[in-house]
């Protein structure tokens, strides 16, 4: 039996040798994808790679590359380079894990990722870029920004207290500091429940998932806080409160900037903060579109099984995303390490990668069309299963529902069905 | 003291150093801790979920 038949049961780490090698010393296994994760780190160097472009072409409209990498050039990579299913044998996942270059492949976009925006500061003051250039940059910068929050994602579920810290300083760009009390303590306990503001319902798009993901994850971030100093006997207007401890470090870096490269920097760096943080909620849209859990007699929800995610194997999609899109496995074992994550078969898969899907929701009837029958296919035409939008209920039931969920066949949804990673 | 072990993650709380940035002091039973509390480090499962560790 593999070692991770029930993985999101159990927290399985392989037995026997650990160190990946075979008794002769020489490699078991080969990580093909070892080197591909450097690749990560073009998204941190892309306000330098436009300037570069700029310089090179002496076309001021190169200062939009970032968007146009992330929604055309990934995408149509997606497609060219395919799909990559492979897992690491379970006996090497230890030794994987361990293995502390991936690490640093992580670290290292946090200094990048800086130099970017101060070289975008210095750009927007010193330049001479016009308005349109300007907002140019700071959509590229939203790229970084928003990239980076994923980075600070990898980082913030880890229990090293260093790494934890790295994850805020990353998400200071964006003032997305509640992200790692929300995301850790908010989204994993509740996710594919309709309680969950991180995870999106059939029918709903993603312009009406926006408010709802934004503030509801804000309140979300405040009150696990406010409970758990509630705890300590604290009050929440507290520097301990972590929530406002984060938002300190960004309006400190905000301040910083503006003091030395003037205020003309503040409404780009807004700009970039808001479409940075726009991109990391277009992929928590995407993620558990429609996907519920059941509640089981005692009232609580079932757990958190491979069926609960969105998942895609496109190469281009997760090098970028450090593996993000190995949905199910990151939420059956949080704190796996990215190199480590696995594909199932049984998740649910997107038709490509996080890449052409965040295109695709951006047009809300192009997304409808796309996945809406593929939730229905997941539950087997078994709506009462699904995570619907209140409001669109009446409309997708009335295309989707009828017929199927009179059938009401008790199909996905029940407990156990763990997951079997090839 | 006695320890409680998350099965998903395997992070333990040990009561004799408690949690303190969860709120919970060295020396807090594992009693004291509230049901709807989840595993600090993954989330996955809650306080009733955890076991005893030895």
């Amino acid at each position: 039996m593999s070692a991770v038949t029930s993985a999101p049961d159990h927290h399985d780490l392989p037995s026997g040798p650990d160190d990946g090698r075979a008794l002769d010393g020489s490699p078991r296994w080969r990580d093909r994808k070892r080197y591909a994760w450097l690749l990560g780190l073009i998204v941190p160097l892309l306000p330098f790679i436009s300037w570069g472009l700029v310089e090179l072409t002496g076309l001021g409209a190169f200062w939009f590359y970032g968007p146009v990498l992330i929604f055309g050039v990934f995408p149509l990579l997606d497609l060219l380079v395919g799909l990559d299913a492979s897992n690491p044998p379970d006996s090497v996942i230890k030794w994987l894990e361990q293995d502390r270059y991936y690490r640093w492949c992580t670290y290292l976009f946090l200094p990048l990722q800086y130099a970017g925006l101060v070289f975008a500061c210095w750009m927007w003051s010193h330049g001479g870029l016009s308005v349109f250039e300007s907002i140019g940059l700071a959509l590229t910068v939203a790229m970084v920004a928003g990239v980076a929050i994923n980075t600070a994602h990898e980082l913030g579920h880890k229990r090293a207290s260093s790494e934890r810290w790295l994850s805020r300083v990353a998400l200071a760009q964006t003032g997305y500091g509640h992200f790692f009390i929300e995301h850790n303590r908010g989204h994993h306990v509740r996710v594919a429940t309709p309680e969950d503001p991180a995870s999106a319902r059939m029918g709903e798009s993603f312009y009406a998932f926006w408010p709802r993901t934004v503030s509801g994850s804000l309140r979300s971030a405040w009150e696990l806080e406010r409970v758990r100093l509630a705890r300590m006997g604290r009050r929440p207007w507290t520097i301990r409160n972590d929530a406002l401890s984060a938002w300190a470090m960004t309006v400190a870096l905000y301040a910083v900037l503006a003091l030395v490269f003037g205020p003309v920097v503040l409404p780009y760096l807004l700009i970039q903060a808001v479409v940075g943080f726009s991109l990391l909620e277009v992929v928590n849209y995407l993620e558990h579109y429609g996907l519920r859990r059941s509640r089981r007699e005692d009232g609580r929800y079932e757990r958190t099984a491979p069926e609960h995610s969105w998942n895609s194997n496109n190469v281009a999609s997760n090098v970028l995303l450090y593996h993000l899109q190995r949905h199910s496995d990151h939420h059956a074992n949080p704190l796996r390490r990215y190199q480590a994550l696995r594909h199932y078969d049984e998740a649910p898969q997107l038709p490509t990668g996080y890449a052409g899907m965040i295109l695709a929701a951006v047009f809300p009837p192009v997304w409808r069309r796309v996945m809406d029958h593929r939730v229905v296919e997941h539950y087997q035409g078994d709506l009462s299963l699904a995570n619907i939008s209140p409001r669109a209920e009446a409309r997708v039931l009335a295309r989707y529902g009828t017929a199927a969920t009179a059938a009401a066949m008790p199909a996905a949804g029940g407990e156990g069905l763990a997951g079997s990673p090839r | 003291m006695s320890r409680w072990r998350c099965p998903a993650c395997g992070y333990v709380y040990d009561e004799q150093h408690g949690h303190p940035h969860e709120g919970f002091p060295p020396g807090t039973p594992f009693s004291e801790v509230p049901d709807e509390w989840h595993c600090p480090d993954c989330g996955v499962r809650d306080k009733v979920d955890f076991e005893p560790a030895p």
